[in-house]
Formats: C-alpha cells, structure tokens, sequence
C-alpha cells in the first residue's frame, strides 16, 4: 500500500506540474478561492439563475473595490442542474480539485442535503440558499443558511389566519422537495395555531391542471382558507385553477414564489392572495426609518440596473450568503476554511435582505419571524399586509 | 504470447484493469477519482443492460428503477429495519431478482416500443414509490445512508470505494462474458438475429430472455446499493426516467452487444459533463450534438463502430 | 355529478394536449419508423417562440403563426441532418439521436429565449363558463376544439388527397411506395414538418392555461409516447383516443384516489391494457419476417 502511495503521489504531481504549467503564468499572486453549485438550469432554474447572476456580481464589485484583506475573491460556479447526485459529484470537484476554502450555494434543499456529508468531512464551511429546515437542525458544525425555513413560513401564516379569525385550512402541496417538507413542517405546528387541515392534497412538479385537487379541497366541509406549498409553475397554475372553480376564501402561497414573475404568470387570478416573504419584494414601501431599507434597496436597485430583471428573493439569499462569508472572512483576518468557519457562527447584528442575521452555536440561521412580512398581491403589485 | 491471453475475454479483461490501475495512478486527486467511481457504478449496470438489450434484443428504459430500488435497500433496511449494511445489497439484490422475475414473464411477451413503454411505466412506478412513501424512504429530498463497516472500520474513503468498485466491475464483466460464451449466450445471440428462428431451432427464447432480464436487473440493483453506500445519500433522482435513458444511452453509445464498448460508453457519457462545465450554458447544446453525431457516424456504437474502421484500414 | 364532470372536464384538457402529442409521434413513426422522442420540444418550441416573437413586437396572430413555422422548418432540419443521414441504422440507434436532439434543443431554447416560465394571453379572457355547476375555461374549449379541428384535417387529409395518400402508402410499404413513383424523401419530410408543426400549434394552444419553459417538452413527450402505445403505436385514431384516456385517468385518479399517485394511475391502467393486448388498443398485430 505505501509503494503504491508513493506511485501515486508521484505520477499526481508530475501531471499537475504538467497540467498546471500552462494556467499558472496568468494567475494573480494572492486569491481566495469560494465555490457555488447551483441549480441554474432544470426545474429549480428560477431559483439558481438569479443566485448565480447576483454571486458573479457582487464578486466582481468587491474585488473592484480592492478584495478581501487585500486578497483578490475567485469565484467557481457549476450547474447542479437541480439533480442532488450532479450537485453531490461536483461538490467533490470543488473541495478536491478547485480547492476552495468555503462554499455559498445549494438552491434546493436536496441539492444541499447531498453535498452537506462532503463539507463536514472536509471541515469546510457551507452556506446554503435552501429553505427545509434539515438543513440547520440539527446543527451541522460547517453547514449554514440564509432563507428563512419553510417552518417559518407556515408559522407567519398561521398567524395571519389566527388574526383574521380563520381555522380550517385546505392545504395543496407539490410533491418536489420543497412542497413536501413544508408540508409536513405546516402540519406539524397547525395545532400550536389551533388549525386544522381539513383537506391534503399535492400535486407533480410538471403538472399542468390542478382543478381535481382543488374540486375535491372545494368540497371539504367548512373550508375557511386555502394554503398552497410549492414553487415554480404549479403555484401559478394552482392560483388559476383557484379563479376558474370560484373558490372564494382567501389564498395563502408560500414565500417559495416570492418573485414577480409569479404575478405575472398567474395573472388576474393573483389579486387578493397572501404569501409571507422577505422584505426585499416591497423596498420601496419600508418607512424610510425601516433598518432594512438601505440593504434592500441598495441590492435591489444594482440587481436591476445590471440584468434588468426585477429582483427575486432568491437572488437575495445569495447576496446575503456572499456578505456573511465576506465579513467573516475578513474578521477571521485569513482565508483558513476553519477559521471562517468560527468567524461565521459570530455572525450578529449582520442586515441582509432576509432581515437581521444573529448567529450562535446553536442557531446557523439566526433569523426569526420579524424578518418576514406578510404581502398582499393588490392591483398587481405586492403590498404590506398590516 | 500464450493463445488465451490473446482472447477478447482475458485479454480485455486484463486490459480493463490495466487502464484501472492506470487511471488510480494517474488521478491527480480524489475528484477524479469520484467521477471514477461514479463511472465504474454506471458500468456495472451497462454490463447487464448490454446483455439485455445488446444480445437478447430486449429494450428496457426502466433499468434505473432496479438502481433506485437497490440504493434505496441500502439506505431503508439499515435504517428502519435493523439489517445490517453489509447485508442490505444482497437483500436488496435479491428481491429485485425476485421482483424482476415476478414482471419478467408478461412484460417480455411485449415487444419494440411496447417493451420500452411497459418498462418505462415499471420505473416510473418505482420512482413514485420512492418519491411518495416519506415516512420510509424521506422522500423527495431523500435520505441518509449508513457508512458500510467491515470489522468496525468506517469505509467511505475514495481510494476504498475505487478498489471495490474495480473489484464488482472486473467480476461483472467476467459473469457476463462467461455468460455469453455460454450455450444460453449463444441462445441470446440468435434471439437478437431472430425471435422466431431461434424458437424454430429449438431455442427456448423467453427462458433466455428472462434470465437476461433478471441478471440485468440484480447488477442495477447491486450498483444502486454500492451507489448509495458510497455516497452516504439517496434521492429518487436516481431511480428516475431520465437516469434509465441515460443508462440506455451509454449502452447505445458504447456499441450495443459488445461489452466493453458499454463501458466505454458509460466512461464517456458520464465524464463527459465534467469536461463541458466550461461551456456553461452551451452544455447542453454540446451535449446533444454531441450525441447526435457519434451516433450518426459512428452508429454501432463508439467501440464496434472505431474497431471496423480500423480493421477497414488496415486490410484496405 | 358536478364533481365528476369538473374532473372529466379537467381530463379532456390535459387529454386533448397528450393526445396532440401522440399524433405527432404517430406520423413521424409511419412515414419512418423513427420515435421521435424530441416531439415535445415541439411543443415546447410553439409555446415559446409564441411568447418571444409577440415580445419582439410581432402581434400575436402573427406570432403565433410563425412560431408554426419556425417549429416546422425545425422538424425538416431534424430530419435533414439528423435521421436522413442515419438512414439504415438500428431503431434504438436513430431513438438515441432523437434523444440527442431533445437535449440539443432544449439547451438551444435556454439560450436563445431563458430559463424562465412564461405565459400567453387567454384567447377569449378568463370568464369561467358553468357547465351543469362545473366550470369549464374558455381556452380549455380552446384546446378540445383545436385538437378537435387537427383530427379532422388530418383525416381529410390522409384519406382525400393524393399527397396524403402517399404518405400513408410510404408508411405501409417503402420500397414498393417509390416504385409506384412515390417521392419518399419528400414524404418524409412533410411528414417531419406536419408533426412539428401539430405539436407547435398544441404548444401555441395550451400555454396560456400551463404556461411553458424551455424544458416543458420532456414530460409531454413522455406522456404523449405513452398515449400513442397505449392506442397502439401508428394508429392516429388510437394516438387521439389514447391521449384522452391518459388525461381523464389523471384526472380521475387525482380526484378519487390519490392526488400523489395520480400518474401511477395512468402507467397501471396502460401496463394492464398492454399484458391483455400487447399491441395497445387499436395496434396492428404485428407478424415478423423471418
């Protein structure tokens, strides 16, 4: 076994050397090297296009503004194309041959899930964009997040229901990774809300009709508001499919359609439904007193101006990935994966675009529910629901 | 050189596991050993699916249900039901055997396109399963797998995985062709030429094409379980339609009815996104042209297709 | 009964678009016995070039009309440089190259057009209509009609002229189709641009109601194949007929059974009809040449 190791280190090196000969003359002195593997194409594109188009962004504003510690950002980016084995083996490519020292990325919760045993045994840190709450509980000492969880999002409206004196909720779910764990999130605090689910019914990521579903939720007894738990187009149909059989109590989506093109896809039948989501949606209507404001503005308006494509929440997530890595890197003062690490768990008082960001040992999120507002979709516009 | 050495059977044995010792030597890092790996799992199913479609004539684009199916053993009875890991894949192994000897019978009286619908529509079952059962299996965001131990010691290093996997492929691939230079391979051959001939020299056909279909399906099932194990995680993805396809693609691609060619095919096919990262959005449209013009060209398949050429030019 | 009705109503939709799909898949296999599995890109191209060619500026009429015939002139590029070229080769080989051109052109659209999903306008707006207490949307009436005026164009067709004759002798018999003077190439490639363009046109019909993206042909195409083998593989009665049951099985099997398992409703239904009648419902039994 060590003739063979000796061999093998020996025959490595040599091909490195000569592999790596004709890219090391152009490269900069002093780099620090930070990975992403997104879901920019397949069925989670809408979520990985805007992440991938805000991290090339901002990376190049701060290396343009002087880097890190001095040090130039490299960034590395591969499409997982939303498949968690493609995103497992490329992960892999990033520790062992890009050799980064921390990673922000993971659009979907399978996608994450897969890569996570690959940073833990690295001892690299890991900040996912991914909403299930897996994720960070229990905690994982390398694996962080920054979009509120799906919990979360059932809790903020539950209490929007409690406040408008609603209790028998039908719920409808996609039956992808995101619909079915906030599904079963939703479900499992309905009774600290005093809600019951009078119907459960999903749907498949490509479907393309939804009125069965929505006929049989139409006819459970003593329906008083429907809650819609996926992304993608199935929401915008659901929302439709709602409109055309006349359902008339109130609908709730998740924040997992948090961008305007949901509105725009659903159309007419969009006005009057409710979805809890971060501030970023309705920055131009914060008080201007809001902590928030100056953060989400400012992204909003650089996001816009640089693709002209209005902004998502997603997008967010990754900016606010990207600052919390950035700061860290340069309170740790070197670009050691475990120091980072450290230097990330510290994380407080952060102001990103999902709200303010506390982190702890015990709490790799660190946002709570004030960081979510409940929105209205009025004359084709989001508005604050008060 | 003795006479045996010069058969395709040990010879490209034992070419195969030069080129494996090779590429462990020349790996520069434990990356390229994933996508190793990773190719060497895809060939232990092309094996069996070669012999399937390649010999018996038999399409199936269901073949990554059994995967699924053989990962998910491996994640779900060490979980849930106290098997140790060790012995999840071959109880998994042997209920897909089972399994696919159960559906063998009426879904191989079909024939051509309603044979790949009918195996098709059984993997998308299976992917459904998977997808549907949460409570067993974590559904579509998947689970979990148990590290493999052998005499207590943790196995989830690459250069591990890389040596069982060399291992489970050199063995495959020597079942396989043992099995074709068989009275049954030869039976199996005839089959592709000719259903109803064979039957009239007295073969008995669907006999063969089920064992073809049950041995096929336990190395899918072998290689999802190995998958899973070394991984540490499943999804249904695996067990979905489009990972069959591909599986039929590296068949296809390789040269179908030779099986070193499979294995080519799948070296090729699951490599090549690796190299077209730096295309960034144009790889997909590489890919499928790509794949357009190798089988255009080289339509028996890259091995079949590139020895003919050879051969061509070498007596012309 | 209402709740059935809404159901079968929400079936013959979804049905009406299989059924379309299958059709194209239908043609190309009889005039060549290719499966062309990039049939749903097709689809995927009507919807999108629609959406792309109004937002340049085109009217929508207008766009979708040519929309129709970019998707056509896609179809005949298909064939020209990819199966005419393959000619001979084995079935599963030219399915692999379909396979090819699925990817091809899906990465195509991503690049030419994005990534995101993207609506059309309902032809006649969104007023509901209440059929006997279940409603039923304008463009649905849309869909079922358009598929509804294809079969009947396409049976004309086939059965009433001379070119469409020729395509229907081609398939039954190649050889002896070009010895009665037969242009077999042409064939083929009027073969290729009609089912493009049927697919298109379905594209064009059904967005406003699922909307589309760059990869919404895979599971059309995967739907559609199965409703042309559950009819039996070459028969366009069977292709229409096999479409609408796939729909109304998910449909039905969403409201009465299980919205998760809806479509193994519809892959169970078909595995059952295909162990009792292996060439589908309405297939030819097939004797082989020795």
């Amino acid at each position: 076994m060590r003739l063979s190791r000796f061999l093998k280190g020996a025959t490595a090196a040599a091909a490195v050397v000569a592999l790596s000969a004709g890219f090391a003359a152009g490269e900069a002195a002093a780099q620090i090297k930070i990975g992403s593997v997104l879901s920019i194409t397949g069925p989670a594109s809408f979520l990985g296009d805007p992440e991938d188009k805000t991290l090339r962004m901002y990376v190049d504003k701060i290396n343009a503004a002087g880097g890190v510690n001095g040090e130039q950002l490299e960034l590395v980016v591969y499409d997982s194309e939303g498949d968690a084995n493609k995103a497992r083996t490329l992960a892999t490519r990033l520790i062992e041959d890009d050799g980064i020292v921390a990673m922000v990325g993971g659009s979907t919760t399978g996608t994450t899930m897969a890569m996570v045993p690959l940073f833990e045994e690295a001892e690299i840190p890991f900040i996912s964009l991914a909403g299930g709450i897996v994720i960070v509980e229990p905690v994982k000492p390398f694996v962080f997040k920054t979009p509120h969880t799906d919990r979360m999002a059932c809790e903020k409206i539950f209490e929007d229901l409690q406040a408008r004196g609603l209790s028998k909720v039908g719920l409808i779910s996609g039956t992808g990774g995101f619909g079915k764990s906030m599904r079963g999130q939703c479900i499992d605090v309905a009774d600290d809300y005093g809600i019951e689910i009078v119907a459960d019914e999903t749907y498949g990521p490509r479907d393309t009709d939804m009125t069965p579903q929505l006929t049989n939720i139409r006819n459970a007894e003593g329906l008083q508001a429907v809650l819609n738990a996926g992304f993608g187009q199935g929401p915008a149909i659901v929302t439709k499919n709602f409109a055309q059989l006349g359902i008339e109590v109130p609908l709730y989506q998740s924040h997992g359609v948090a961008s305007k093109s949901f509105i725009e896809l659903a159309g007419a039948a969009a006005e009057g439904v409710r979805l809890p989501a971060a501030a970023l949606l309705v920055a131009d209507q914060l008080a201007d007193d809001d902590p928030q404001k100056q953060v989400v503005v400012d992204y909003k308006t650089a996001f816009e101006a640089e693709w002209n494509q209005p902004v998502s929440t997603f997008g967010g997530h990754a900016y606010d990935g990207l600052m919390i890595l950035v700061e860290a890197i340069e309170r740790a003062g070197n670009a050691d994966p475990v120091a980072i690490r450290d230097a990330i768990e510290q994380t407080s008082g952060f102001m990103g675009t999902a709200g303010e960001v506390n982190m702890s040992a015990e709490d790799h999120m660190g946002l709570d529910l004030t960081a979510f507002r409940m929105l209205e979709i009025q004359n084709g516009d989001w508005t604050i629901v008060e | 050189m003795p006479a045996w050495l010069m058969q395709p059977r040990t010879g490209g044995l034992l070419l195969l596991a030069a080129i494996m010792v090779l590429v462990y030597l020349a790996a520069p890092n434990n990356f390229y050993l994933d996508v190793a790996i990773q190719i060497g799992l895809n060939a232990i199913v092309v094996v069996g699916l070669n012999l399937l479609i390649g010999y018996a004539g038999q399409i199936s684009l269901g073949h990554a249900g059994f995967f699924g199916l053989g990962a998910y053993a491996s994640a779900v009875l060490p979980a849930h039901f106290g098997v140790p890991p060790l012995a999840a894949p071959v109880v998994g192994m042997l209920s897909v055997g089972l399994l696919a000897f159960l559906v063998a019978r009426p879904i191989l009286r079909l024939k051509g396109h309603y044979l790949a619908m009918a195996t098709l529509g059984l993997g998308i079952l299976v992917f459904m399963l998977l997808t549907n059962e949460s409570q067993l299996t974590g559904g579509p965001d998947g689970m979990a797998v148990e590290r493999l131990r052998i005499f207590g010691e943790r196995i989830s290093g690459k250069d591990w995985w890389y040596l069982i996997t060399a291992a489970m492929l050199l063995l495959s691939v020597w079942l396989t062709l043992n099995l074709i230079d068989s009275p049954t391979g030869r039976a199996l051959r005839a089959l592709h030429d000719s259903q109803i001939a064979a039957q009239v020299a007295g073969v008995d056909v669907a006999r063969f094409k089920v064992i073809a279909f049950v041995y096929s399906a336990m190395l899918a099932s072998l290689a999802g379980s190995m998958s899973a194990l070394y991984s540490g995680f499943v999804t249904p993805d695996k067990a979905g339609f489009i990972h069959s396809i591909e599986l039929v693609i590296m068949v296809v691609l390789g040269g179908m009815g030779s099986t070193f060619g499979g294995i080519l095919g799948a070296a090729v096919l699951t490599s090549l996104p690796q190299f077209l990262t730096v295309f960034a959005e144009y790889e997909h449209m590489i890919l499928g042209a790509i794949l357009m013009a190798v089988m255009i060209f080289l339509r028996r398949g890259i091995l079949p297709s590139t020895l003919d050429l050879l051969a061509r030019r070498r007596t012309g | 009964m209402e709740t059935f009705l809404q159901f079968l109503f929400g079936g013959l939709t979804v049905g009406a678009v299989y059924a379309m799909v299958a059709l194209g898949f239908t043609i190309i296999y009889n005039a060549s016995d290719v499966i062309n599995f990039a049939q749903g890109e097709f689809v995927m191209l009507g919807g999108m070039c629609t959406v792309f060619f109004s937002l340049w500026g085109l009217p929508l009429p207008l766009a979708a009309v040519a929309a129709v015939i970019a998707a056509s002139l896609v179809g005949v590029a298909l064939n020209k440089l990819a199966i005419e070229p393959a000619r001979g080769a084995n079935v599963v080989t030219l399915i692999i190259i379909t396979i090819g051109a699925s990817i091809f052109l899906r990465g195509l659209a991503q690049v030419v057009f994005d990534k995101q999903f993207h609506r059309l306008p309902s032809f006649s707006g969104d007023q509901p209509i209440d059929v006997l207490g279940a409603t039923l949307t304008p463009q649905s009436l849309w869909v079922m009609g358009g598929a509804a005026v294809i079969v009947v164009v396409l049976w004309y067709f086939f059965t009433r002229t001379t070119f469409g004759k020729s395509i229907l002798a081609t398939s039954h018999n190649r050889l002896a189709a070009r010895l009665v003077g037969i242009n077999v190439e042409v064939v083929l490639l009027a073969s290729f641009a009609l089912s493009a363009a049927i697919g298109a046109l379905a594209g064009i019909l059904v967005t406003p109601i699922t909307l589309t993206s760059f990869d919404a042909g895979t599971m059309l195409a995967l739907k559609g194949f199965a409703a042309a083998i559950l009819g039996g593989m070459g028969n366009p009665l069977g292709a229409v007929v096999g479409g609408l049951l796939v729909g109304i099985a998910e449909a039905m099997g969403a409201g009465y059974l299980s919205s998760e398992y809806k479509d193994a409703v519809a892959f169970l239904i078909i595995l059952c009809v295909l162990f009792v009648m292996p060439s589908g419902l309405f297939g030819r039994r097939g004797t082989e040449r020795v």
